[in-house]
């Protein structure tokens, strides 16, 4: 069969004879994330580094187009498919800023605890890979137990482990189960159990240190100019959160700082993580705390499904089920950009609505998007080991990138 | 504040302006964007290109918006600009001399839409791939329309 190839490489020749191309991917076992990376080297140093990504692009925007609003909530949880529950708040969110809806305290309290607790997995994820890569196993295994309690914990919750779905616009699809919060607390303590060791197994690490530290460099005003946003952009120092700057959510009442990095490297990036994974635990015993009784959805039957109990004795709920089911939420025209701080960084949602039950125009700003479009300053100047450490520490999640 | 600076001074660069959801929102044509961004940049701290797409009206004279978000570090401020463009000549200027992130979101406004950025010296396909045909975020392009890069097997 004919070898067809999705983009050419503007590095088909190398400028000096004596360097090599070399194809990294876009499957390969090193890199956790489906992007081609083809790098000019010199020895073993590159000069240059193209980056492809896309292998993974499914249309998302088109679809979102042809679906009513609730049915994109699925589509959300594949964007970032290690933290589904910030894709489906911050999706909601901007569903909800254009109908005008303010969702009940019980549900913003709730929305910012699982946000949280849905971050701690994702950078465990990330750590977890990283090092798993540069050979560390104990480790790896460690995070990733801590990752399968509060999976496991997240399906009694949900019914999923990893696409949630668990959002609905105007509130969530079921309350707490009994005994939840509980064994919250018992997954905070033993996620701090174990992430001491992983500090021990990796923080004065000698062979950690000498992977991470000082590759991958980058400044911030670099990072500012490739449009880069949450750890990575922290790390170079600048404390820029959406959580902090334009608090959303219930984000303003908690108490929490935004842990920065020193110079901009792979341990840094890997650090910071680790401080704010601290962090989102210390929020979410804040949240336990706050949590309101109270109802979970609005009362808006503009947008919430009647309860069953009506649904079979009267007529008007069974319209009102049948229309929000068969023609979806019409949402007024309008548009609306929003974003939250997902554990990657900046995700945005730019919603067009011409009044209509399906949205006109839905656009995501995936945050791995744009580290992907300024990767290539990280690895030129540095190993062609170093690859591996960069591309882990971007943490590229190909459902955001490619979309 | 930066919103009524850019109402006050800067609005011989743009059209009109109004508020969305707590966001200023500017429209303008696209010779001025050159020279607000850059003014945007240095004078506001508007150094983060957050994000940039179109949205395509088909029966709309012009026919395409192409909507630019930005954030001001130092005002900690969004900002959205529009610039329409129409069908025949869908040309706004390239942002890749002011930001680095203007090189990837170009490249997939582009080949989504079809939007031309003059000037930026690399447009090649990025989430689809060499060879194909149409736009497939333009409205006219049916969502069925299947252009697989190796043939299904048979």
């Amino acid at each position: 069969m004919e070898y067809k190839s999705p983009v050419r490489s503007y590095l088909e020749e190398t400028a000096d004879p004596k360097n090599v191309l070399v194809n990294l991917g876009p499957s390969h076992p090193a890199t956790h994330g489906t992007i081609q990376v083809i790098a000019e080297l010199d020895g073993e140093t590159v000069k240059k580094a193209d980056i492809h990504c896309g292998y993974l692009h499914r249309g998302f925007e088109k679809e979102a187009e042809h679906h009513t609003y609730h049915k994109i909530i699925p589509y959300t949880d594949r964007l970032n498919y290690c933290s589904s529950l910030n894709n489906n708040f911050a999706y909601a969110a901007t569903v909800e800023a254009l109908l005008g809806i303010e969702i009940t305290p019980r549900c913003k309290y709730l929305r910012t605890l699982l946000a949280e607790y849905n971050r701690i997995a994702d950078h465990v994820t990330c750590i977890a890979a990283t090092v798993m890569e540069l050979g560390g196993m104990t480790a790896f295994l460690y995070l990733m137990t801590i990752r399968d309690y509060i999976f496991e914990h997240m399906n009694h919750l949900t019914g999923a482990r990893l696409t949630y779905s668990y959002v609905r616009i105007g509130g969530m699809a079921r309350d707490l189960p009994e005994g939840w919060l509980g064994r919250l607390e018992e997954i905070l303590q033993f996620y701090e159990r174990y992430i001491e060791r992983i500090h021990g197994l990796l923080d004065r690490n000698r062979i950690f240190i000498d992977r991470t530290r000082n590759t991958g460099v980058l400044t911030t005003e670099q990072a500012l100019s490739w449009g880069y946003t949450g750890p990575i952009l922290r790390s170079t120092g600048a404390a820029i959160d959406i959580r902090k700057d334009t608090p959303y959510l219930a984000y303003d009442e908690l108490d929490f700082e935004v842990p920065v990095g020193i110079k901009g490297d792979n341990y840094d990036r890997y650090y910071v993580r680790m401080r704010e994974m601290d962090e989102s635990v210390h929020m979410v015993r804040q949240l336990i705390k706050l949590l309101p009784e109270g109802p979970l959805n609005v009362s808006d039957h503009r947008v919430v499904l009647p309860e069953k109990q009506h649904l079979y004795r009267e007529t008007e709920p069974v319209i009102n089920h049948f229309k929000l089911i068969m023609e979806g939420i019409q949402v007024p025209a309008g548009e609306v950009y929003l974003s939250h701080e997902a554990p990657n960084g900046e995700l945005g949602f730019y919603l067009v609505s011409d009044g209509s039950g399906r949205p006109y125009k839905l656009h995501v700003r995936g945050p791995s998007f744009l580290h992907m479009g300024g990767m290539h300053t990280l690895l030129e100047g540095y190993q062609l080991a170093d690859i591996i450490a960069t591309f882990g520490s971007m943490n590229m999640i190909g459902g955001e990138c490619d979309r | 504040m930066p919103y009524s600076t850019i109402q006050n001074d800067f609005n011989a660069l743009f059209e009109r302006s109004w508020d969305s959801f707590g966001m200023l929102v500017l429209e303008l044509p696209a010779e001025n964007l050159i020279p607000l961004v850059t003014r945007l940049k240095t004078e506001l701290g508007f150094t983060s290109f957050l994000d940039v797409t179109a949205v395509d009206y088909p029966s709309r004279e012009p026919r395409f918006d192409v909507v630019y978000h930005f954030y001001s570090v130092q005002y900690k401020k969004r900002l959205r600009l529009k610039v329409p463009v129409t069908e025949s000549d869908p040309t706004v200027a390239t942002l890749t001399g002011l930001f680095g992130s203007a090189n990837f979101m170009e490249r997939e406004v582009h080949e989504m839409y079809g939007i031309k950025f003059a000037g930026n010296p690399d447009l090649r396909p990025i989430l689809l791939y060499e060879g194909f045909v149409g736009h497939p975020l333009r409205k006219d392009y049916p969502i069925d329309r299947e252009q697989p890069l190796v043939d299904y097997r048979k």
